[in-house]
């Protein structure tokens, strides 16, 4: 991974020392709250309902074993003992008090981490596919690219003011595993019909009150030529984005009040008025001097099949089920990810303890190259282990609870925190995620339900992704009382799409029932096991689950 | 209120005359930008400084033909958390060519004067106790940037391929 030099370490040091002078100037009250509140954020800083939220960056979701050491380490020392990873692949504390933050911002440096531009209204942390550099179908590994972006955006004078938050994903895979069209800058690398690698720019996706997939403003654009395309979008919606509404702020709505086709013009035209002199230089030594950080681990010439896997997986059914649902293919023979769902119906989605911090990082360190990758379905992966080493890592995750064998299920749903922390939430997420879960788990069911993708938010702004989960679930508040009301057919893949509100809101008690309702019409009605249910919802419409769903017991 | 100019207090010899404001008035002025661009002539032949104060929406590409004119160019940022002005200083900066006075006024506070000085200000109407203090303090806080902006200063890329290559020479 890529490791931080002198000039690093100094920003991000100096970062540090800023906001400790920034807190100090806060608490003494020469800094207004007013005037302190877009500083704090863009270190990460909320005030939430009960207590100072702290966001700590992880760039494109990469952590070795002694960043999570660390991040353990700060959950016991500062919090409450753990953490909350996001679908932005970062990770939350919840407790943080102010006066403290300034140390453990201290503490991330120490291990080359920080909490830089995880909110506010500007570029955020930049993420990317958890199976970077593992995944067979991608045509490079993009995380270079990423840190290089991450670079180029930190502490950037001319966009720290943006109109509104602003959100890049990156993938190099056909199959989207980053949800890049739902984010404001979409990078896919691919290659032009010249074999050359390259990127295509999607701008103008986002979730919130108003949804929106990207839309594509260049089909490719060489990486030479990356950071000032990114430039030039950056200006334009500096510029016009609005700022007379903040809910009409994010570059989606730009894009869309323009057109995508007169948006694109813009950013052409910014982008060819540039002078030799305002091009980005970005030497190729420094481009490679980035990418040899993300060079292939060395990696052993093993088969491609392990007997010790085989036999293992014809004694143990537990064990079975579990590689089924949790083990992702690898570019190197007798190699596999290992998804590690944060996900089991006595606990919030993604939250982690420190111990289990310290038993993922152990695992890391010894059997994945001491690699480690948050997943934006908040979930861990260990991307490189070899098939023999599968069973000890099992054996280790079931020690630590954490070998919950229901990746990519309807039980591995991604859910915000809801009522019971923030305090933008109209209603509780974690409860009524958990009651879900409760009623869809166990290995029959949820095995022969096969991939759904079920995502529930708090509010409308949609930190838990309901509009692009095959099942979304969004809590309002309706004079007082929680209701929930449900979506069909988003997605987050490369197929992205919004979910459509099948109709009125349900009680809280109400969900799960329904939802087992949506899903036994599902089983019933597709063709094949095979077809999933979002390709069942495809093929047959909405109409048999939205009775389903409001057909009472 | 204090200006201050590349971070020293500096006597103030502008004033910004309203869009119905008598121009037979002596002195230094800045103008809105419609108004300029409606009164070029009249405004040069005052025999006076001359400048332009650019609201946050203005196009400042619309002055590239009178830039060797003006003296000053004031920038407007009516609240902090408005970056349009950072944009309108790179471009005059970097694509247009000026040279002049850029002034960042408005809303202009401490926690923002590094960025603003990155991005070509070098003047700021900056309501301080201590303006010198608290602006060399601002800008003292970070010493390397990614970013090339109108500062001119070298990035930590640039510096990195330098370095490298001096490793190269000296191998």
């Amino acid at each position: 991974m890529y490791r931080y030099d002198e000039f690093d370490e100094t920003l991000v040091r100096e970062r540090a020392a800023q906001f400790r002078g920034q807190v100090t100037r806060r608490l003494s009250g020469e800094l207004k709250e007013d005037h302190f509140k877009p500083l704090r954020l863009m270190n990460g800083v909320y005030l939430q309902l009960h207590a100072y939220m702290l966001r700590v960056a992880i760039p494109y979701g990469q952590l070795d074993s002694r960043k999570m050491r660390q991040l353990a380490m700060i959950a016991d020392r500062w919090d409450k003992g753990y953490g909350h990873f996001t679908t932005r692949q970062n990770i939350q504390y919840n407790w943080v008090a102010l006066a403290d933050m300034p140390d453990v911002l201290d503490a991330l440096a120490d291990v080359q981490m920080h909490a830089i531009q995880t909110s506010g209204n500007c570029i955020r942390n930049v993420t990317s596919d958890h199976l970077a550099g593992a995944a067979a179908d991608e045509i490079e590994d993009p995380r270079p690219w990423c840190e290089i972006i991450r670079q180029w955006s930190t502490f950037h004078p001319e966009f720290s003011y943006l109109p509104r938050k602003f959100k890049i994903a990156v993938t190099a895979a056909e199959p989207d595993r980053a949800a890049v069209k739902v984010h404001d800058i979409g990078l896919i690398l691919k290659r032009n019909a010249a074999g050359e690698a390259g990127f295509e720019v999607l701008v103008g996706g986002g979730q919130g009150r108003t949804p929106h997939v990207a839309v594509t403003v260049r089909d490719w654009i060489s990486k030479a030529q990356l950071l000032d395309y990114l430039e030039a979008v950056m200006r334009v919606y500096n510029r016009y984005g609005r700022r007379d509404n903040k809910f009409k702020a994010r570059i989606k709505i730009l894009v869309n009040e323009l057109g995508p086709a007169e948006f694109a013009r813009q950013v052409e035209d910014e982008f060819a008025a540039q002078t030799d002199a305002e091009k980005v230089v970005l030497p190729q030594s420094e481009i490679d001097r980035i990418a040899a950080y993300f060079a292939p681990p060395p990696f052993e010439r093993l088969a491609a099949e392990s007997e010790a896997f085989s036999a293992r997986l014809a004694a143990d059914e537990a064990f079975a089920r579990w590689a089924r649902t949790n083990l992702r293919a690898h570019k190197q023979p007798g190699y596999t990810a290992v998804h590690i769902s944060l996900k089991d119906a006595s606990i919030a989605p993604g939250d982690v303890t420190s111990e289990q911090m310290r038993a993922v990082a152990d695992l890391a360190e010894r059997y994945s190259f001491d690699d480690l990758r948050v997943a934006h379905e908040q979930d861990l992966v260990l991307p490189h282990v070899k098939l023999d080493d599968v069973l000890a890592v099992y054996d280790a995750l079931k020690a630590a609870k954490l070998a919950n064998a229901n990746a990519g299920l309807i039980t591995d749903l991604i859910a915000c925190p809801g009522l019971d922390y923030c305090n933008l939430a109209n209603a509780r997420s974690i409860s009524v995620a958990n009651a879900i879960q409760t009623a869809f788990s166990g290995p029959g069911l949820e095995d022969e339900i096969g991939p759904l993708h079920l995502n529930i938010s708090g509010c409308i702004n949609a930190c838990g992704h309901h509009h692009v989960g095959h099942i979304g679930v969004l809590g309002v508040d309706k004079k007082g009382e929680e209701f929930y009301q449900i979506t069909f057919g988003g997605r987050a893949d490369e197929k992205a799409a919004i979910g459509e509100i099948a109709g009125p809101g349900l009680r809280h008690e109400e969900v799960a029932p329904a939802l087992r309702r949506v899903v036994d019409r599902y089983l019933a009605l597709r063709s094949a096991p095979s077809e999933k249910f979002i390709d069942a919802l495809t093929r047959l419409g909405s109409d048999p689950f939205k009775e389903a769903l409001y057909a009472s017991a | 209120m204090p200006l201050l100019k590349n971070g020293r207090l500096a006597e103030d010899a502008w004033a910004f005359a309203p869009d119905d404001a008598d121009l037979a008035v002596g002195g230094c002025i800045t103008v809105s930008l419609s108004r300029f661009l409606a009164e070029t002539d009249a405004l040069t032949a005052r025999n006076e400084g001359i400048g332009v104060r650019l609201a946050p929406a203005d196009d400042p590409s619309l002055l590239s033909d009178h830039l060797d004119r003006l003296q000053l160019i004031e920038v407007e940022f009516p609240k902090y958390v408005d970056g349009r002005g950072y944009s309108i200083a790179q471009l005059l900066r970097r694509r247009l060519g000026y040279s002049g006075e850029l002034r960042a006024v408005g809303q202009v506070l401490r926690d923002q004067l590094a960025y603003m000085t990155r991005c070509g200000f070098d003047a700021l109407m900056f309501e301080t106790s201590d303006a010198e203090a608290g602006y060399a303090a601002a800008l003292a806080e970070f010493s390397e940037a990614y970013q090339a902006t109108a500062d001119g200063r070298a990035t930590v890329f640039e510096k990195r391929a330098r370095a490298s290559r001096t490793a190269e020479d000296q191998s």
